[in-house]
């Protein structure tokens, strides 16, 4: 009896799991009033710095409040709604270095922003022309993924790229809960922990794969633990904190461009709006209740609050923000509507290096029709 | 001059291009140590390193994406699908993202990778090794498609494929890796992508074809021309973008062609280029052009794969057709 006791114990395959599940406790730093629960994790942030990130916040949040109202009137195309999110991708974001390369999904337009894409770009890229494209020389960002989780596996090869250069940055990449159930999303942690690239792979967890509620995606109890099948760290962070997002992703940088491979890191998180203005309505999926819930949360009121006890904002540097947010969104979109009709000619001249027979032929009939 | 199979001119056309570009990167599963299933890679890991030369993981739209990423990095990579039956798990991969890259970044990235894969029936594979995919990938813009029939034209193209900008999916036929030897030279050269090959010339009909099947139709335009027919056969070496002007120009001399492929008859290249002949050269016609092909069923069980692939004997069957019309 003693002795198949003793087997039990050995073979026992779901205290295993619970071990490892106990491990995955969220980080946080900053609670909802603003107040320092965690100061040994404190990143060392300057009073600058924590004014620049509240800074992009307020300005990001604006982005959004007016993308949904251009969006609304016609003059912006698709748009995936951001706000609540700020923290996990505007901290994440700021956490880089400009060498840093980063692999966006469709949600992720600001940290592309904030990276160096220039605004107007933004919005033709909402408003399909190929030139939102583009990016400009020296910005080290591709434009966002449609296909949810391709991401995962290109961030494993550009990283592996990286390493092989021996060059000191690291690729990062997000999604979201739903696509950590993709296959891509194995592959891609997998990949990149066997390659020991220098990686961030970022699950932003907003609770919601358009509608169906993280708890019908997996029978893990976090996102994050799903790192230990890759056999690379993961960590469960507030991703309503941005001083818990910005110590995660500063730290599996550090690791990262120390050669020690990558890191997975699960931001809990919520989007407040639809999924995208294409029709998407909340309320068919999510009651208002855990809507307050997370509102409460708030990045921007918990941030607010932080850096004003340190006497470090006020009301006027919100308000100077705001104004110079509209201000550039009111340019950004004068530039945009100056871009050039975009044309079929426009696209075939893009498809190849050189142009195959079927596409010359097709380039002067198409030439033709658009001259009209 | 060395006598080599395909299977070793690929190599050497691997090993050339290793030693040209320190971008060139080889990849895939059991490449490395091992050389590869079909020995593509043999000694190559011992030669460059581990570096340029590796194994990944088992996951084939894995491949794919670390070839994207490894491109946008400013490498050259030349992963191997094991077996081309595979494709469906890195289509994604090939169709959703490296066909579109180029276009999808206006032309700001690039992607140019060359996804070497066997392929082909005949040798009595399981299941999803042997099918003829090239129709799938023909069908997307932005990829090139690249078949090669023989060893000398293997590694002339494959060099090409590597030194082409834009992503080149290139299919090795596996009955063709070690079915004859052929005078290979050493060092570097290169076959244009895009040019089809005018294997034997002839007055009376065109046989419009690639891979293993120039083998099957230059034997049936032996036996034709004992008959008195002169067929004219062209291998199309790439099968994406076509080889337009030698075809039109060999139908507009013949006034006949057939389109022989080893794929299923349904939706495929053969049909693509009955379309193209009919489009631009039906004034040149004194028969309708015919096909030669598989049947429209998955590729068979290995017992029946000798009557399902088309052979010489179907080629002079359907060529006859056309030739007496």
């Amino acid at each position: 009896m003693a002795s198949n006791t003793k087997k039990a114990q050995q073979l026992d395959a779901k205290k295993a799991l619970e071990v490892v599940e106990e491990q995955f406790q969220m980080l946080q730093i900053l609670n909802e009033e603003g107040n320092v629960v965690n100061e040994a994790a404190m990143p060392e942030l300057s009073d600058e710095q924590l004014q620049e990130l509240m800074r992009r916040m307020v300005y990001t949040r604006i982005l959004d409040q007016r993308s949904i109202s251009l969006n609304r009137q016609g003059r912006l195309g698709f748009y995936a709604p951001t706000a609540g999110q700020e923290a996990s991708q505007l901290a994440s974001q700021f956490a880089l270095e400009k060498e840093d390369f980063i692999l966006p999904g469709y949600r992720d337009v600001p940290q592309m922003i904030w990276h160096g894409l220039p605004l107007y770009q933004a919005f033709l890229f909402s408003r399909g022309h190929f030139q939102g494209n583009q990016i400009p020389e020296g910005v080290n960002v591709i434009s966002p993924q449609i296909i949810i989780g391709a991401q995962y596996i290109q961030a494993a090869g550009v990283a592996l790229g990286m390493k092989k250069r021996s060059a000191k940055s690291v690729a990062i990449t997000y999604t979201g809960d739903g696509g950590a159930s993709q296959g891509d999303f194995y592959e891609g942690i997998n990949f990149a922990g066997a390659f020991k690239a220098p990686a961030i792979f970022i699950v932003q967890n907003n609770r919601f794969a358009i509608s169906t509620p993280v708890e019908k995606q997996s029978a893990a109890k976090t996102i994050a633990q799903k790192a230990v099948a890759a056999g690379i760290p993961g960590i469960q962070v507030d991703g309503m904190d941005p001083l818990a997002v910005y110590v995660a992703v500063r730290e599996a940088r550090e690791r990262a461009v120390n050669g020690e491979g990558p890191t997975l890191i699960e931001a809990m998180t919520y989007r407040y709006g639809p999924h995208t203005m294409a029709g998407d309505d909340p309320t068919r999926y999510r009651t208002s209740d855990l809507d307050n819930e997370w509102e409460k949360k708030d990045p921007l009121v918990r941030f607010r609050k932080f850096l004003e006890n340190k006497g470090i904002w006020n009301e006027g540097m919100e308000n100077d923000v705001i104004e110079k947010a509209k201000e550039d969104i009111k340019e950004a979109i004068q530039k945009a509507d100056q871009a050039p009709k975009q044309k079929v000619t426009d696209l075939m001249s893009i498809m190849y290096d050189e142009m195959p027979y079927n596409l010359k032929e097709q380039y002067e009939i198409y030439t033709a029709k658009e001259s009209k | 001059m060395a006598q080599l199979t395909m299977i070793q001119a690929i190599t050497d056309a691997l090993k050339t291009e290793l030693r040209n570009d320190p971008n060139v990167l080889v990849f895939g599963e059991d490449v490395g140590v091992n050389g590869g299933v079909f020995r593509a890679t043999e000694g190559l890991q011992s030669e460059f390193g581990e570096d340029r030369v590796f194994d990944t993981p088992l996951a084939e739209s894995g491949i794919g994406g670390l070839a994207i990423g490894l491109g946008l990095q400013g490498f050259r990579p030349v992963p191997e699908i094991q077996f081309f039956g595979f494709v469906f798990e890195v289509m994604d991969s090939i169709a959703g993202q490296l066909a579109r890259m180029r276009f999808r970044s206006g032309g700001r990235y690039t992607a140019p990778v060359t996804i070497r894969s066997p392929f082909g029936g005949g040798v009595h594979t399981p299941e999803m090794h042997a099918d003829s995919l090239e129709g799938l990938m023909a069908q997307t813009p932005g990829v090139k498609v690249v078949i090669p029939s023989t060893p000398y034209d293997a590694k002339g193209l494959l060099i090409s494929a590597i030194r082409d900008n834009d992503p080149v999916i290139f299919l090795e036929h596996m009955k063709l890796y070690r079915s004859f030897r052929q005078e290979v030279p050493e060092g570097e050269y290169t076959i244009p992508l895009g040019k089809a090959d005018v294997k034997r010339e002839g007055t009376d009909l065109t046989i419009v074809t690639y891979g293993a099947m120039v083998q099957e139709s230059l034997k049936a335009a032996e036996e034709l021309e004992k008959e008195g027919h002169s067929v004219e056969v062209i291998d199309l070496r790439t099968i994406s973008p076509l080889d337009i002007d030698t075809i039109i120009a060999s139908v507009e001399k013949t006034g006949r062609a057939i389109v022989v492929q080893e794929a299923q008859k349904q939706a495929g290249i053969a049909a693509n280029v009955v379309a193209e002949i009919n489009d631009r050269a039906i004034l040149s016609l004194e028969a309708p052009v015919l096909r030669v092909a598989a049947p429209d069923t998955v590729f068979p069980f290995s017992q029946a794969e000798t009557v399902w692939l088309p052979n010489y004997k179907d080629v002079i069957e359907t060529a006859k057709k056309v030739l007496t019309f």
